[in-house]
């Protein structure tokens, strides 16, 4: 008799291919590696991988292969340790043009990488790097909002002629101060007709205005910022924090970063490989600024981007004295980078923009930026326009590191400094503090509101938490993680056969198979494998045996009671069933609550428990009655051995 | 093979005044232990400093540690960088430095201990020179701890509807009471012995919770069955029954538990050693409590047959379903 449907087995056998196909990936150990690749003016070819070979021959570094790939040179050493001194050897050879970054090369074969089986990837602790919880300052972001408004509301009220006493930021909000009471209504309507104007039609007025209480000649306005408007700030800055960071870790060198946001003003900065503190928080602390400049037609003569009079100024150096050079951050057509001349006068800085968003054109519908600048910003940029419609304008992004350099035995702190051109556009026609920049894809104007607004000081950033590993402990906490599973799966796999015989080895095999699934999903969901994660994985191999144990020991109790063995093996599982149902439920309720911590370690843990419920409650139930029945069906039993 | 006779009939319930008053005992210590040592928080939960420092020789990590600690400096966790001469040391901070963002004064306090670190390591190795301070802050433990009170409640709520539905309100009581026992009880092993309390034993806690749950739901599970399934139905009587009937699963399941724990303890290394330990002590307090602390709480609670005969057709159905 074998009450168990064809369609059963079949699925059984499907999720136990794909389950080894997908968990397979995680045996292809990866290889320490160097990855170059190349900034602005650097390009990969033979000439580079001689360079590099060269190098690392002088220094005596034996190197597993060295190839090149579709955008970077791959160079797999044996060790990490000679991944650490390729690494510094290559940089030191190849210098600014290229990104030297330690990777861990994967050895999955292709076709198994075709199909999204990859391995999980390991955390810091595993591998080693560094570890940086970055908060982003968002009281000073409010403060610094306030005081941009207290600017644009007294120069709004100097502009209309208003007799007021004073305005100030205090910790309660705005408060200016009028004479008459005369005074204050006209300066309630020119504050909210020219200051409290929301950032997009049909959203509310940034400000929130009342009349305070006033006394004989004393007549206030508070001005306090809403709610929800600083908490748009706050998300805003913690993206474009999150943007700029992206970018900077690139420079770093790193492959694989992990930049996250995590809660409202928090930022996660993981780097795997990476040892030298001091050097990735100069780059995750730097500074950014934005100038707006006129683009020098004269010098150029024609209105297109990149056009043959940048090219030529380019190449002979010859920058008019009024103007410099500058290149687009986005190289041209043919993959090189464009050259542009701006003017050095200003217009406008980073530290004038209010704010920078990705909004449709009103007119066509197609992508634009929406730009604000404060009431200093819009006049000067109101006289430029004025005299200059026709012409170009170009906004340059610069980023200020900080280095320190030994300069005769003395510490220097000095800024190493990227100047980059991010926009350029034709002025349409005569505008102040705002201004829209259109024909731009939907990517291009989201990334350009993001680079504005970083560049925008908007708000700093602090480490509240910085964490290193060494690779040596990774290595070691991985050796000891896989070491504990193992010994851990044999224990409970002996336990179980001496225990319960032949049902004991049959719940051996859904046991292995169970730790074959949860390491297939946990591959699949891409999910972060920490030293957490492997007690997880360690908890769930002893836990999932109870499912068997409450089998067989239901199956035992039938047979105590009278019941033939095919009979005792029905009963057992249908009755062990409710039980097993209810006691993973709450069990599973206890592993969704560990997913409550935002982040870290204790989220790997619940993430790897959970799986491994659900995994187990396949295996241990379904998986073993299918080999039972297959086992026992269409043979005259006595007894059974369990 | 079979280690427990099947036919025990053990009668845990005439025990139970003796069992409970145990566990008021060890509850009693163990809120004690937490109220006046409280728990030794790690490095996670207070925020503390790292400091970096170089040597010029390969330095030796159980002398710098010794060093550290003779010089005053509670648990400091010293690791050294691969291929370099460069170590980690990590350090707790007092109360002082707690509860705050990285403000000036305690960038400053930072620096300051950072320097007597190294003031005290030069003592002993003159060669030795510090390459950076740095800082957790305490917000961040400060937020664990509301994430953890957040979870509990949560485990809490789902525990006690689920098994309001499944069984009935006297069962969800018991078995939160159960739990709130055993977590106390592993909290106070903490408080009593000193250990590191970090992010890995916290999220073993909840490990033990899930557990004790698991182990408590197949004993009332049993209860329900023959509470529904007796003709005569004496409390006493069923509860020891259901408990000898499951006491071979509840021992066996908690061996095989204990023994990939033990592996765990003893090759998975100092990271999980914390981890392990707890769910080694979880695993045998939420054992003993499935035996002597649920059933008796049921019993006090006045559980009976007419409350768990299935009310309406559909409850039936549920608790038959294969």
């Amino acid at each position: 008799m074998n009450d168990f449907a064809k369609w059963r087995y079949a699925l059984i056998a499907v999720v136990l291919i794909l389950g080894t196909i997908y968990a397979l990936p995680n045996t292809f150990l990866p290889q320490p590696a160097v990855q170059v690749s190349a900034n602005r003016g650097g390009t990969l070819d033979d000439a580079l991988k001689t360079k590099v070979k060269e190098a690392l021959d002088h220094e005596k570094l034996a190197v597993k292969s060295l190839e090149i790939g579709k955008d970077n040179l791959l160079v797999e050493f044996n060790d990490s340790d000679a991944q650490n001194k390729g690494q510094a050897v290559i940089s030191k050879a190849l210098g600014d043009k290229y990104n030297v970054a330690l990777n861990m090369a994967s050895t999955v074969p292709g076709w198994l990488r075709a199909i999204g089986a990859n391995a999980m990837p390991l955390g810091l602790d595993l591998q080693g790097g560094v570890h940086f919880l970055l908060e982003v300052d968002q009281k000073g972001a409010l403060d610094k909002m306030q005081q941009r408004y207290r600017d644009d509301i007294s120069s709004a009220l100097r502009d209309a002629k208003i007799r007021f006493e004073s305005v100030n930021s205090t910790p309660n909000g705005i408060v200016a101060t009028f004479k008459t009471e005369a005074d204050r209504a006209a300066a309630g309507n020119v504050i909210a007709k020219q200051v409290n104007q929301p950032e997009k039609l049909g959203d509310q007025p940034p400000l929130e205005l009342t009349d305070s209480a006033a006394t004989a000649d004393n007549f206030p306005i508070l001005a306090k910022v809403r709610e929800s408007t600083a908490l748009a700030a706050a998300r805003n800055t913690t993206t474009s924090n999150l943007t700029t960071l992206r970018n900077r870790v690139n420079q770093l060198g790193v492959s694989e970063p992990i930049i996250q946001q995590q809660g409202a003003n928090r930022i996660v900065v993981e780097l795997a490989g990476v040892h030298d503190t001091a050097e990735a928080k100069k780059i995750l602390q730097a500074t950014a600024t934005l100038e707006w400049r006129a683009v020098d037609e004269n010098a150029t003569g024609s209105a297109n981007l990149g056009n043959p009079g940048a090219y030529e100024i380019a190449k002979s150096g010859n920058v008019p004295p009024e103007s410099k050079l500058y290149y687009m951050q986005r190289p041209g057509p043919d993959g090189k980078p464009m050259p542009i001349i701006l003017s050095k006068k200003v217009i406008a800085s980073g530290n004038e923009l209010v704010n920078a968003t990705a909004i449709p054109d009103p007119q066509s519908g197609t992508p634009a930026v929406s730009v604000q600048l404060n009431a200093k910003g819009g006049q000067r940029m109101l006289e430029f326009t004025q005299q200059n419609v026709g012409k170009r304008m170009g906004v340059v992004y610069i980023e200020r590191v900080p280095q320190t350099q030994i300069v005769d035995g003395k510490e220097v702190r000095t800024f190493k400094q990227t100047e980059e051109v991010i926009n350029a556009a034709t002025i349409q026609g005569v505008f102040g503090s705002r201004f829209q920049t259109t024909g731009l894809g939907q990517k291009e104007a989201s990334d350009l509101a993001l680079l504005l607004r970083a560049g925008s000081l908007a708000a700093p950033v602090d480490v509240v938490e910085e964490r290193v590993i060494g690779a040596s402990l990774g290595q070691d906490n991985i050796d000891k993680g896989f070491k504990a599973v193992i010994i851990g799966l044999i224990a409970v796999l002996f336990a179980a056969a001496i225990y319960y015989r032949l049902f004991g080895l049959i719940a051996d095999v859904a046991l292995v198979f169970n730790l074959v699934l949860l390491i297939a999903v946990l591959s699949l969901f891409q999910a972060t494998l920490t030293m957490p994660g492997i007690a997880g994985i360690v908890l769930t191999l002893g836990m999932a045996i109870d499912a068997n144990v409450l089998i067989c020991e239901r199956i035992r109790e039938e047979q105590r009671n009278g019941a033939t063995p095919l009979a005792a093996i029905k009963a057992g599982y249908e009755k062990a069933w409710a039980t097993i149902l209810d006691a993973n439920v709450t069990h599973l309720l206890a592993a969704v609550a560990l997913l409550f911590f935002g982040s870290g370690p204790i989220k790997g843990f619940g993430v790897t428990l959970l799986v491994g419920i659900l995994t187990s409650m396949f295996t241990s139930v379904t998986v073993t009655h299918a080999i039972v029945n297959l086992v026992h069906s269409g043979r005259k039993l006595k007894a059974l051995s369990v | 093979m079979e280690i427990f006779n099947h036919d025990s009939k053990i009668d845990f319930l005439r025990l139970r005044t003796i069992s409970l008053t145990i566990s008021a005992i060890l509850l009693l210590i163990s809120f004690g232990a937490l109220f006046t040592r409280g728990l030794n928080y790690a490095l996670d939960f207070t925020g503390g400093v790292l400091v970096e420092a170089t040597y010029h020789q390969q330095p030796d990590i159980d002398g710098v540690r010794a060093t550290l600690e003779s010089a005053g400096y509670h648990s400091p966790q010293v690791v050294q960088y691969v291929g370099t001469n460069d170590v980690a040391i990590r350090l707790q901070l007092g109360e002082n430095a707690s509860g705050k963002n990285e403000t000036s004064d305690d960038l400053k306090k930072m620096n300051e201990i950072a320097d007597n670190v190294i003031a005290a390591l030069k003592a002993k190795t003159p060669d030795v020179t510090k390459k950076s301070a740095s800082f957790v802050s305490a917000s961040v433990g400060e937020e664990l701890k509301s994430d953890g009170i957040v979870a509990v409640i949560f485990v809490i709520i789902g525990i006690m509807i689920y098994i309001g539905i499944r069984f009935e309100w006297r069962f969800a009581i018991a078995a939160i009471a159960s739990e709130f026992h055993d977590t106390i009880i592993v909290l106070g092993f903490y408080a009593l012995t000193g250990h590191d309390f970090d992010v890995a034993v916290l999220a073993s806690v909840l490990a033990v919770v899930g557990y004790s749950i698991n182990d408590k739901v197949v004993v009332f599970d049993r209860v329900r069955e023959l509470f529904r399934s007796a003709r005569k139905a004496e409390p006493v009587e069923i509860l020891n029954k259901a408990i000898n009937s499951t006491l071979s699963r509840t021992i066996i399941t908690s061996l095989f538990t204990g023994i990939t724990m033990i592996a765990l303890y003893l090759w998975g290394g100092p990271a999980v050693h914390g981890f392990a330990l707890t769910m080694i002590i979880g695993i045998i307090i939420g054992t003993l409590s499935s035996i002597f602390f649920a059933s008796p709480i049921l019993y006090w609670l006045g559980v009976s047959k007419k409350d768990l005969m299935p009310v309406t057709r559909d409850n039936s159905e549920l608790a038959r379903r294969p």
